[in-house]
């Protein structure tokens, strides 16, 4: 493979403390190297940002309910799409693109990974069929747990040993990742219409709190080592008030030290955290309470968390909180799909429009601002749309703007139909903070790569890191004062190059590049039982075979298996 | 000593059973016994070592007989219709895998094609009922697991998914449901007195094409208002003792099938079968899902979603964006018009389920039909193709019903020679590439990733 030298750009790498001192990056066979040789390709990027490819930890973009959107939303196809250029495939879809769409856009914003957030492990074959259908970016995937029978009934008996080697099969079955927690409890109560609010309500039939749940899932993942940690929705996403159960939910983290070789610090990863940073007590006196929140998580070391920020676009909700969706259809009366997976999870799929002129959905906005703009440590917080939940993903340029621009912010808020009743509600008009390019560095590279266990592959530049390299059209020294041009900008990034192939110029995808699938094979003592188990639940109570469900390797080409020992 | 293949997927209707046990020669080549399947998935097993398979393409001459060509020749053959024409029409896809269905989007993409699935003449008003209302769902396992009153509306599973019944929806024991058929109340709504009505608790004998007044009643007794005395020629203590049975019920499921989709109000009987239950969930849990046709009918649905947004009557002939629009761009509209010049039609018989008229206009143009069996198609074609069978020679995701991916296997070889469709749709593609002197666009290229996997272990 070519070499390639990126002269003279300013560098902004966290892992090395690098904040936009002007230097050389090199690549050589996919990976960054100290110095490139003479022959090597140079690309002029002085008075330009140069970052490592970015990371987003949660987005939901391949599988079931993903498409179950596409379906449902013809309508979603009328926003403009890009025409298909000769030798690339179509592009369409907006808040739910086609899996092509998917993987151009993330490259032309300069990103080399995404996580698949929510992965029915029953449907793992088509998450895989998706994946393998999305170009450039690698992924990964993380199968729901928090619902799942087998789960319920061994921490349900404190079996942490036999919860361990269950995950560690279904992580290899799946070809999943890690351990996604999605309204622990409440899911499985909505196969009988009911939900888990706290996390004291017990399940029923299985007769365990959410709190057993997620205190069980906790010490299993750190039994197993695994490189990224529990990675959760709580209960009670969406509704006013629900701060108290996500400080709640936080705390049982509380003493617990990360177990694993990967350098991962943080025992929970606290998801689009905005939907959990609600106060009052109805619609009425609905209000931010980012600051309570984030100060907890402030002075929690071992939490880390991604927004989930608003961006103010029709876009269409989903979630494996198949109870949740269900209530929001009741408040938009929108079209609703549901689907319930037997054994494991249930999502729903809803249609929703963040208008600016809906006093909730400004209020929404800020919080998902504010919780970055309190935060006092960069590098356990992360950006993110919980794609397309409260936006797509194509709007995190928007988003770093947001976080960089009190002007662009002031304006946004000025343009609200009840910006007064906002400001009220939120302190988002009384914070002055403007994010640096490094601390967006730490939000979408060092930071979530270390929280995945992936900070020897993406996240930065030093030798021997996978060879992702972004240049957007950026001058540190001279920001642009426009907002508009600093989000064209990391909209479309000037260059990226993804394990040492250009494939993106001008904003323009130019190959294919080689993209990978990451999963996770915890190898865990023989356990007969578990064993056992799996056998009899396939007979009774599965409608698909064992043989046939276990992810074939032909779906996912191009692996990158983690192993991972579980110490006896 | 024969070999058996256990857990094998069965290539017939929608409900996709993956219990299946498949005894096979030593030699591999003959299929002695099939073992859990019903009487129709049975003989498609056996059907494929029977004799008289065909086992090379065959290319129309000017008297009328086919004569017997290589796969090259057909594919150079296919190629080139696919490039000349303005607006070839792809159709059919109910009975193969989705490797084959991402496969062939490729080459429509190329061709500047319109691609269809079977729904545009099945459960395509189905589709729009979900594009105006969502789709309440859930995977059979759960209605096997929980379902306590199942609805039977339109839909006679006895005959057309023979082990329905008995795999998923009224006899097996689940989870909470341990005493099998006597914890379920049946009700069956159909104007005939099918044998899915004969093992109901209550059948409502709805008249024909009344069944949106029908669910209008259910809905407004579900609301606690007053109902006439009757409805749809049913009288109103049947179905208060419907509603009854599903106001008390912990997990409802409602199946239906082309009773509602293609009588009186097609997709307006689907919509109101879905607010019914919308509303349902508001007092207890409900679930809807339709009785789709065959084992993988499904998977276009799916396969063209993730890559296009649509999941049926996608137009690709602008060659920048898809586009959909039913009525327009559905096969039938399309071959009615005269408005595609070339007809392609895969693992299906447009031949026997497309209206003549249609059938004849399309035949003024170039046909080519894809597909392991002779069938009208086949046998009105320009270009017969025969490709192996899914689920018997070759393996491959597909999606049941209910959108569960099951894996399937292959049990034995095709014929000598006889290649897949996600083969042959490569092979056409790679041709249309040389042909028009342009790059082929593969994100992963199936003979590198062999590369690849190989270079990882």
């Amino acid at each position: 493979m070519a070499e390639l030298l990126i002269k003279n750009g300013s560098v902004f790498d966290p892992t090395r403390s690098i904040n936009g001192d002007v230097m050389d990056v090199a690549i050589r066979d996919g990976r960054i190297v100290e110095s490139a040789g003479p022959n090597a390709k140079v690309i002029d990027a002085s008075g330009k940002t140069v970052m490592s490819g970015g990371v987003d930890i949660h987005a939901h973009v391949a599988g079931p309910k993903v498409n179950a959107g596409r379906t449902m939303r013809p309508e979603d196809k009328l926003f403009k799409s890009q025409a298909a250029a000769g030798g690339y495939r179509m592009e369409m879809g907006f808040s739910i693109p086609s899996t092509f769409r998917t993987g151009y856009d993330y490259a032309r914003m300069g990103y080399a990974f995404v996580m698949e957030a929510a992965m029915p492990p029953l449907h793992s074959p088509h998450v895989h069929e998706e994946i393998h259908d999305t170009p450039i970016v690698d992924e990964a995937a993380l199968p729901v747990f928090g619902n799942n029978w087998f789960v319920l009934e061994y921490l349900k008996r404190g079996e942490i040993e036999n919860a361990a080697a269950y995950i560690a099969w279904l992580l290899k079955a799946s070809k999943g990742y890690g351990i996604k927690v999605v309204n622990p409890g409440g899911t499985e109560a909505w196969g009988w219409g009911l939900n888990c609010l706290t996390l004291d309500d017990a399940v029923p039939y299985f007769q365990i709190t959410p709190k057993e749940i997620v205190s069980g899932l906790i010490e299993t993942n750190e039994a197993l080592g695994l490189p990224h940690s529990v990675h959760i929705h709580q209960n009670d996403l969406g509704n006013p008030g629900n701060y108290r159960t996500t400080i709640d939910t936080l705390r049982l983290a509380e003493g617990v030290t990360a177990k694993n070789r990967f350098g991962r610090e943080q025992v929970i990863h606290s998801t689009h955290l905005q939907f959990h940073a609600y106060g009052g007590d109805g619609w009425g006196n609905f209000e931010s309470k980012a600051r309570e929140v984030v100060d907890y998580v402030n002075g929690q070391k071992n939490v880390t968390f991604d927004l989930g920020a608003v961006t103010l676009d029709e876009t269409t909700t989903m979630t494996a909180d198949g109870p949740f969706e269900h209530h929001l259809n009741g408040l938009n009366h929108l079209k609703w799909t549901n689907v319930d997976v037997e054994l494991e999870t249930a999502a729903g799929v809803v249609p929703y429009v963040y208008s600016p002129s809906i006093r909730v959905c400004g209020i929404q906005w800020a919080i998902g601002l504010e919780l970055a703009l309190l935060c006092k440590d960069m590098d356990r917080c992360f950006i993110s749309t919980d794609h397309p939940n409260a936006g797509p993903f194509t709007r995190y340029p928007r988003i770093y703007t947001w976080l960089m621009s009190r002007k662009f912010r002031d304006e946004t808020i000025g343009s609200f139909k009840y910006s007064d009743k906002v400001v009220a509600a939120t302190e988002i008009a009384g914070l002055d903070r403007e994010i640096s390019l490094y601390e967006i560095a730490q939000m979408t590279r060092s930071g979530p790569a270390k929280a995945l266990g992936l900070k020897d592959l993406y996240g930065g530049l030093s030798p021997g890191q996978d060879g992702n390299v972004v240049i957007y059209d950026i001058d540190p020294a001279n920001l642009p004062s426009d907002p508009s041009k600093l989000e064209a900008a990391f909209q479309r990034a000037a260059w990226f190059i993804k394990t040492g192939e250009v494939v993106v110029k001008d904003g323009e995808i130019m190959n294919h590049g080689n993209k990978r699938t990451l999963w996770v094979r915890a190898n865990v003592p023989e356990n007969p039982q578990v064993k056992r188990d799996i056998h009899d639940k396939f007979i009774k109570d599965y409608t698909v075979g064992l043989q046939n469900y276990e992810v074939r390797d032909y779906l996912a080409p191009n692996p990158y298996v983690i192993e991972v020992e579980m110490e006896a | 000593m024969p070999v058996t293949h256990t857990q094998v997927g069965c290539p017939y209707c929608g409900a996709s059973c993956d219990d299946l046990e498949v005894v096979v020669s030593d030699d591999g080549k003959e299929i002695l016994e099939v073992r859990n399947a019903c009487a129709i998935g049975n003989e498609i097993f056996h059907h494929a070592t029977k004799p008289g398979r065909v086992t090379r393409p065959r290319l129309r001459q000017e008297d009328g007989t086919h004569k017997e060509i290589s796969y090259d020749e057909a594919v150079d053959y296919a190629a080139k219709v696919m490039i000349e024409a303005k607006k070839p029409l792809i159709y059919g896809f109910g009975s193969t895998n989705c490797e084959a269905m991402a496969a062939i989007g490729r080459v429509a993409e190329k061709g500047g094609a319109v691609l269809d699935n079977c729904a545009s003449i099945c459960h395509g008003p189905s589709f729009l009922a979900i594009f105006d209302n969502g789709y309440p769902s859930c995977t059979l396992g759960e209605v096997k697991n929980r379902a306590d009153v199942v609805l039977f509306w339109g839909c006679n599973p006895m005959h057309a998914h023979p082990r329905h019944a008995s795999r998923y929806s009224v006899f097996p024991r689940g989870f909470f449901t341990r005493r099998g058929h006597k914890n379920r109340f049946v009700i069956c709504i159909d104007p005939r007195e099918t044998d899915t009505a004969k093992i109901s608790n209550l059948h409502l004998m709805v008249n024909q094409g009344h069944d949106y007044d029908l669910f209008n009643a259910f809905r407004t007794a579900l609301r606690g208002h007053e109902i006439p005395e009757e409805v749809a020629g049913v009288p109103r203590e049947q179905i208060l003792e419907g509603v009854d049975a599903m106001k008390k019920a912990r997990f409802i499921s409602i199946f239906y099938g082309m009773g509602l989709c293609h009588t009186d109000g097609r997709n307006h009987n689907v919509d109101i079968a879905i607010s019914l239950t919308r509303d349902l969930n508001a007092i207890t849990k409900a679930t809807i899902m339709a009785m789709r046709g065959h084992y993988n009918i499904a998977g276009p649905g799916q396969v063209w979603s993730w890559s296009y947004g649509f999941p049926y009557c996608i137009d690709l002939s602008k060659g920048s964006v898809a586009h959909m629009n039913p009525g327009d761009t559905s096969s039938i509209d399309l071959a009615m018009r005269n408005d595609c010049d070339a007809f392609f039609n895969i693992g299906t018989d447009a031949g026997a389920h497309f209206p003549i008229e249609a059938v004849k206009k399309l035949r003024k143009h170039p046909w080519i039909t894809i597909d392991p069996n002779i069938c009208m198609a086949s046998e009105i074609a320009d270009l017969h193709i025969p490709v192996a069978v899914v689920g018997v020679e070759e393996g491959g995701v597909v999606y049941r019903m209910d959108n569960v991916p099951i894996q399937f296997k292959k049990v034995i070889e095709p014929p000598e020679g006889v290649i897949s469709d996600e083969e042959l749709f490569n092979r056409i593609y790679m041709r249309m590439c040389e042909l028009t002197e342009t790059e082929p666009v593969w994100i992963h290229h199936p003979a590198l990733d062999v590369a690849k996997a190989v270079t990882e272990e």
